[in-house]
């Protein structure tokens, strides 16, 4: 049942953004700006929480699950440091993605050549 | 000498022939119908080079010397080369022909780079100040790629407006003799811009540019179509020919039984996933200094306008909101002086 | 031909065919919707291991993110996105795609200002807007705290 949920919601948000892209000429660029801030935005009024909670990975693997680790991240930290938790929130709850992507991208580029398309 | 006739056409009286043509492709232009008519097919698209840019430059190099050694000449006998291509401040021409040791006047006009080259290049020779010139263009798939959208590995859909930039590479030497291809007009097309801003829709923006280019050539020569057994746009695609088709049609100039475009010959477009066409100085480059100019000298093309387009867009421009302005310029070429 | 830009740009429609949606839609939900699942058997392999759950959580983006930079390196995903579209952009598959394409690309430029710079010209902006809504949240929630 775990599977069939996060499929299900998984796939929908990425039914939206692909609706997005072909109706209104938004580029994959600004989908991404766009999911992760409205990812801020739900997490902070705390609707995407019980999307979460509902859907697991169909939730936190989407972009606006990044957002929402964001809003939770500063959330705490606002709680424990006040005003300093503003800066610290986001990145620190959002540190591991953010570290792994920059390293990993770094690897495979070191080892990798780019290669033209069929 | 040339003389100038209506409103923007040379003729060129002295008729200069085209002594020598070769053409390049790699491995995706060596699938498609046109495959047979290169000279030159490279399946490693980087052409032995580190870089996309360098493997570029190797390409005009290899696409000119391979045209001198068909016309039997040597980069000694060139009095002017007139060379272009896609890449910023052009240095895909700059370094593949700075070995060569020939004057350079380097030209941009996007993918309408080989009609303007090989405009100027009949000029020169026509108005004798130059006994041969050669004109020269290129472009590469993955240097454009790179330079205009996004990185190879970039993990995006292409709308089916879009265009594939040829890896291709296209050289004529143009010199007096008495064998054809001969170059018998000229036209320098002015800037055509109708607001359209999608960069992904190339055949659209330059459509306008085509026609207009087109209809002032049949205004200044009073010949229609009909004259022609074959009116070759560069690189419209699907989508600009049929804006194309509709423009003139507006004119009452009717294109349809004679037109073909370099973008939609130079690929199988149900087999290769190019959506709307080639595209590219190298499209039109290569289709013409191949396929075309060979049956042009055969006789099998007796009389035919060479327009290539270009869509004189930056991706500085594009960021920035602007439309994107067209350009065609024209060359009439024929079997007979 | 004195067509104004509207004029044109209807015209450009009636020929410019549009995106195939349906189907894009179709395969942008299953693509996307198998990569959460694969997500979603990471988190449960790690809770197995005696992870608590938002460590499961990140360990499943973790894993998703090299396994996307390797498909990336392998010259892999951008075949697998020019069928999937938005179902590979918007998992985080997307955000570590358009962190490792852009250095690899731009590798050729240099180690500093070639991958190292190039590398964020797609995911920057992400970070800069998602960092500063999460900052303008802590800074409502800090206000709302001291009133």
């Amino acid at each position: 049942m775990d599977y069939i949920k996060a499929f299900v919601i998984g796939g929908l948000f990425c039914v939206i953004a692909q609706l997005l892209i072909d109706k209104t000429k938004l580029t994959p660029a600004r989908i991404l700006v766009s999911y992760v801030v409205a990812g801020v935005i739900l997490g902070a009024l705390g609707l995407y929480q019980p999307l979460v909670d509902f859907a697991g990975a169909g939730a936190t693997v989407p972009l606006t699950g990044f957002g929402n680790l964001l809003a939770k991240g500063v959330h705490k930290a606002v709680a424990e440091q006040g005003l300093l938790g503003t800066l610290t929130g986001g990145i620190s709850a959002a540190s591991a993605g953010i570290s792994a992507a920059i390293f990993f991208g770094l690897l495979i580029a070191l080892i990798f050549k780019p290669k033209e398309k069929s | 000498m040339p003389t100038r006739i209506g409103r923007y056409t040379l003729l060129l009286n002295s008729c200069p022939s085209v002594v020598g043509f070769a053409a390049l492709g790699s491995k995706k232009e060596a699938q498609g119908p046109l495959a047979r008519c290169f000279d030159l097919i490279n399946d490693d698209c980087t052409f032995g080079e580190t870089t996309w840019e360098k493997a570029e430059s190797r390409m005009q190099q290899q696409v000119v010397n391979k045209a001198l050694e068909k016309s039997k000449l040597s980069s000694a006998d060139i009095d002017y080369i007139f060379a272009g291509d896609l890449l910023n401040q052009c240095t895909g021409s700059a370094y593949g022909l700075r070995d060569l040791g020939i004057p350079f006047l380097g030209v941009y006009g996007a993918c309408s780079t080989m009609a303007e080259s090989l405009l100027m290049a009949s000029i020169f020779v026509d108005a004798g100040c130059a006994s041969r010139t050669a004109a020269v263009t290129s472009s590469h798939f993955c240097s454009a790629e790179k330079q205009f959208r996004y990185p190879l590995e970039y993990g995006g859909q292409r709308p089916p407006s879009a265009q594939w930039t040829v890896t291709g590479a296209g050289c004529a030497i143009v010199g007096q003799s008495d064998a054809p291809p001969y170059i018998r007009a000229v036209t320098a097309g002015r800037i055509e811009d109708y607001g359209i801003k999608d960069a992904n829709n190339m055949g659209a923006a330059m459509a306008p540019a085509a026609a207009s280019t087109i209809k002032q050539f049949l205004e200044d020569t009073g010949t229609n179509p009909d004259d022609y057994d074959l009116i070759l746009t560069g690189d419209l695609g699907q989508i600009g020919s049929d804006l194309l088709y509709d423009l003139l049609g507006r004119e009452n100039i009717d294109i349809s039984g004679h037109h073909a475009d370099c973008g939609l010959l130079i690929y199988d477009r149900e087999k290769q996933d190019v959506h709307a066409g080639g595209s590219g100085c190298g499209c039109a480059g290569s289709v013409l200094c191949s396929y075309i100019l060979s049956r042009v000298r055969d006789g099998e093309i007796k009389n035919m306008l060479f327009i290539a387009t270009g869509a004189l867009l930056s991706p500085t421009s594009v960021q920035q909101g602007q439309s994107i302005p067209g350009i065609a310029h024209l060359v009439h070429i024929s079997h007979t002086k | 031909m004195s067509l104004t830009p509207n004029e044109y740009e209807q015209l450009n429609k009636k020929y410019s065919p549009s995106s195939p949606t349906w189907k894009n839609c179709l395969m942008a939900f299953l693509v996307g919707g198998l990569i959460c699942t694969l997500g979603q058997v990471i988190v449960n392999i790690s809770r197995s291991l005696g992870l608590p759950a938002d460590e499961a959580s990140t360990a499943a983006s973790i894993s998703l993110i090299f396994l996307a930079s390797l498909l990336t390196g392998l010259n892999i995903f951008d075949n697998i996105a020019k069928v999937g579209g938005a179902g590979t952009l918007v998992p985080i598959t997307g955000f570590s795609n358009s962190i490792t394409a852009p250095a690899l690309e731009f590798k050729s430029e240099g180690f500093i200002l070639g991958l190292g710079a190039k590398m964020f010209v797609i995911a920057g902006p992400v970070l800069v807007y998602g960092i500063t809504a999460s900052i303008v949240y802590g800074l409502i929630l800090y206000l709302f705290s001291i009133v």
